[in-house]
């Protein structure tokens, strides 16, 4: 039942990208307005999917690499809701279906049976830990694909050749906008998730909390890069080319992260 | 009798070096010149626009000529010499003038095709001339008709929406950049006619202020005027860097005035927020390494150019299609005027009263069937002398003159109550 749901909402997002390139190609307002009614609507069916997994399991679905991306694609599509309800960025849906289409393509493909909670899994802080990271990290993506759209639109208007993104990027202040809004959000999750991460590995471990855990390493540099950036932003008012830059080799750190997760000591079955 | 002549007097950007216009520009407001027009006798109606690109004065009178010279007597007696007012200024009449105010309300007689600020400026103006009650039946008229104009050719055409010259292409950068233009400042460096159309451009967009720096302090202060900006010297530019957004270079110096060394420092300054510099000016006034810094973004007149033309052909359609538009409703007003004439409002009285006469003989003597010739006869001609009769008193009405209510006016008024104009009458 779940996995119907999963690839019902994964053929929706596929329809919902389509439409979207169509729209980024032609420019027509109303194939837009199509193109967000089926995102909307892949995004609730993925809602649907996620809320039957955890019927199905008995408990929150990111034990395995399957459940874990697709949370993470359907964190992605929410998130990009949430600042499309409050902001316009010209063609940002576009970049992201692309993004949450590329996400569900790898959940599809990684095994997707259920797994049972590992003997440290059964913590109430687990679920939070996980949830939360991978929301933070959500809202990271979206200020990567902002990042990238951003050195795509500064380069034309840097090399003053204005081809095809020109006409089809928002503005640079929008990107940078966009920037702001979701490496605030991202941090503050990212913050939380560390911490309840911390208090969780205290309670398995008891006083040895620290592990010398690629994963735990990458984790850490990951947020230090952030919090390098944030502070930069916030005292000396960094931006534009050198924010998006950060922002997507950090983002590069999370994804280093997420592959240490699926191996080392969150690893399954271990 | 002739009814008034429409005549447009003016001087525009393209005919007169800024330098006349400055001096023509009724700098003080509209309101004492439009009572000085007043008293002159000769015209009849009158209306005035004066902006910093075009002063045009619009009315009605019966002797064009006269009243030109008392006109232009009138306004610019004092600034400049009379040699030097008909050396630039053009005259339009009737359907010229009446095609010449649609152009200038739908922007195609702008420095920048296409700008929203002229009808703006058209409608303040026509404010003035409305209190004052200076503009009358055909002014009115054909005032509303050139917004109506300039609505439809705004609605129909994407005149508006194009870049339509490096200006305009220089604020759609501009866009690009900052998103939107509200509150951002703008500083003009070099006070020529370049600067003072991108100006105009900015402006357009709402921006905040509009500073403006030039070798001669005076001038500054002039155009700064303009916008409601200030002026500063020359020496300020660096510092002023700080605080603008948009600077638009158009100095005739023949080296350049900022170098990457002036303006990296002030980046951080500026905590890294955008600086978009264009430079207009031939030789060119900015370093073009400056364009190498970090989220500052520097346009020459070269750069500008590739993106009008870019533009180009699309600029062209829509403005054929405007010009289309404008013929077409000159047309439509000129038909207006002419009935507005006494001929062909008798010629129409006439005709109807005719065509009323003659169905209602038809439907009685079809009735009648039994008549004789003769008694046909008969009938018809006191139907005919009933209708001449009638109308005996209104054409008179017409024709003669009437020493209170002006002729046009009088016009009107028969048209209206014999609804010669069929949807109910005209109004003004």
């Amino acid at each position: 039942m779940s996995y119907l749901l999963f690839q019902v909402s994964f053929v929706a997002y596929i329809l919902a990208m389509t439409v979207y390139l169509v729209f980024f190609f032609t420019q027509k307002k109303y194939v837009r307005a199509l193109a967000r009614k089926l995102f909307f609507g892949a995004a609730l069916l993925h809602t649907a999917n996620i809320i039957a997994r955890l019927v199905e399991a008995g408990h929150t679905p990111i034990t395995s690499v399957h459940e874990v991306i697709s949370f993470f694609a359907w964190s992605i599509a929410w998130c990009y809701l949430s600042f499309r309800w409050r902001y316009t960025v010209k063609n940002f849906g576009t970049f992201s279906s692309i993004l949450v289409v590329l996400l569900m393509l790898v959940s599809a493909l990684a095994p997707h049976a259920i797994l049972p909670l590992s003997q440290t899994q059964h913590s109430w802080l687990f679920p939070v830990h996980a949830s939360l990271a991978i929301i933070a990290d959500a809202f990271l993506a979206l200020a990567c694909i902002g990042g990238l759209m951003y050195l795509l639109q500064e380069r034309e208007l840097k090399q003053k050749r204005f081809g095809f993104f020109y006409s089809r990027l928002p503005s640079l202040e929008s990107l940078d906008k966009l920037n702001q809004h979701c490496l605030s959000i991202g941090f503050t999750l990212m913050t939380l998730g560390m911490f309840t991460g911390y208090i969780w590995a205290r309670r398995i471990w008891g006083g040895r909390n620290w592990h010398w855990d690629p994963k735990i390493v990458w984790a850490m540099i990951t947020w230090f890069l952030y919090a390098a950036l944030m502070h930069q932003r916030f005292t000396m008012g960094w931006r534009g080319r050198r924010a998006a830059v950060v922002t997507i080799v950090a983002f590069m750190a999370v994804l280093l992260t997420l592959v240490f997760l699926f191996k080392g000591v969150h690893g399954h079955g271990a | 009798m002739a009814r008034d002549t429409i005549v447009l007097l003016g001087v525009n950007h393209k005919t007169t070096p800024l330098a006349v216009r400055e001096k023509l520009a009724l700098a003080g407001g509209y309101e004492q010149p439009l009572a000085a027009l007043r008293r002159l006798d000769c015209l009849d109606e009158c209306f005035l626009l004066s902006t910093c690109n075009r002063v045009e004065v619009l009315f009605t009178c019966k002797e064009p000529d006269l009243a030109r010279r008392q006109v232009l007597d009138t306004l610019f007696a004092g600034s400049v010499s009379r040699e030097e007012v008909a050396g630039c200024i053009y005259q339009y009449q009737d359907r010229e003038a009446v095609r010449h105010l649609f152009l200038v309300a739908s922007s195609l007689d702008s420095m920048i095709v296409g700008e929203s600020q002229i009808l703006g400026q058209l409608k303040e103006a026509y404010r003035f001339a409305a209190e004052k009650k200076t503009s009358g039946m055909v002014l009115n008229k054909l005032l509303h008709k050139s917004f109506s104009v300039a609505k439809r050719v705004r609605t129909e055409t994407r005149i508006g929406a194009s870049a339509v010259s490096i200006s305009y292409a220089a604020v759609e950068l501009g866009k690009k950049i900052f998103g939107d233009l509200k509150g951002k400042r703008v500083l003009l460096v070099g006070a020529g006619e370049m600067a003072e159309l991108a100006a105009e451009h900015f402006v357009g967009q709402g921006v905040a202020e509009v500073i403006v720096a030039n070798r001669t302090f005076e001038r500054a202060v002039k155009l700064a005027g303009c916008y409601h900006g200030r002026a500063i010297g020359l020496e300020e530019l660096v510092e002023q860097l700080q605080h603008v957004d948009i600077i638009v270079s158009s100095t005739g110096a023949p080296d350049l005035i900022l170098t990457r060394k002036d303006v990296a420092p002030v980046m951080r300054k500026r905590r890294y927020q955008p600086l978009f510099f264009i430079d207009i000016a031939v030789p060119r006034d900015l370093d073009p390494a400056i364009n190498e810094i970090d989220n500052v973004y520097l346009y020459d007149i070269d750069d500008l150019n590739n993106v009008v033309e870019m533009n180009k052909s699309e600029r062209d359609r829509e403005a054929v299609k405007a010009t289309r538009i404008v013929e077409e409703e000159t047309l439509k007003f000129c038909g207006w005027l002419e009935n507005m004439e006494v001929t062909p409002t008798i010629v129409a009285i006439r005709a109807m009263a005719d065509q009323i006469c003659r169905d209602e003989l038809d439907r009685t003597l079809g009735r009648l069937g039994s008549l004789t010739e003769k008694e046909k006869k008969s009938l018809e001609k006191m139907a005919a002398s009933i209708c001449s009769k009638m109308l005996y008193h209104p054409i008179r009405y017409l024709k003669t003159d009437h020493p209170c209510i002006d002729q046009q006016k009088r016009v009107e008024m028969v048209r209206a109550l014999f609804n010669l104009d069929r949807d109910g009458g005209e109004g003004p």
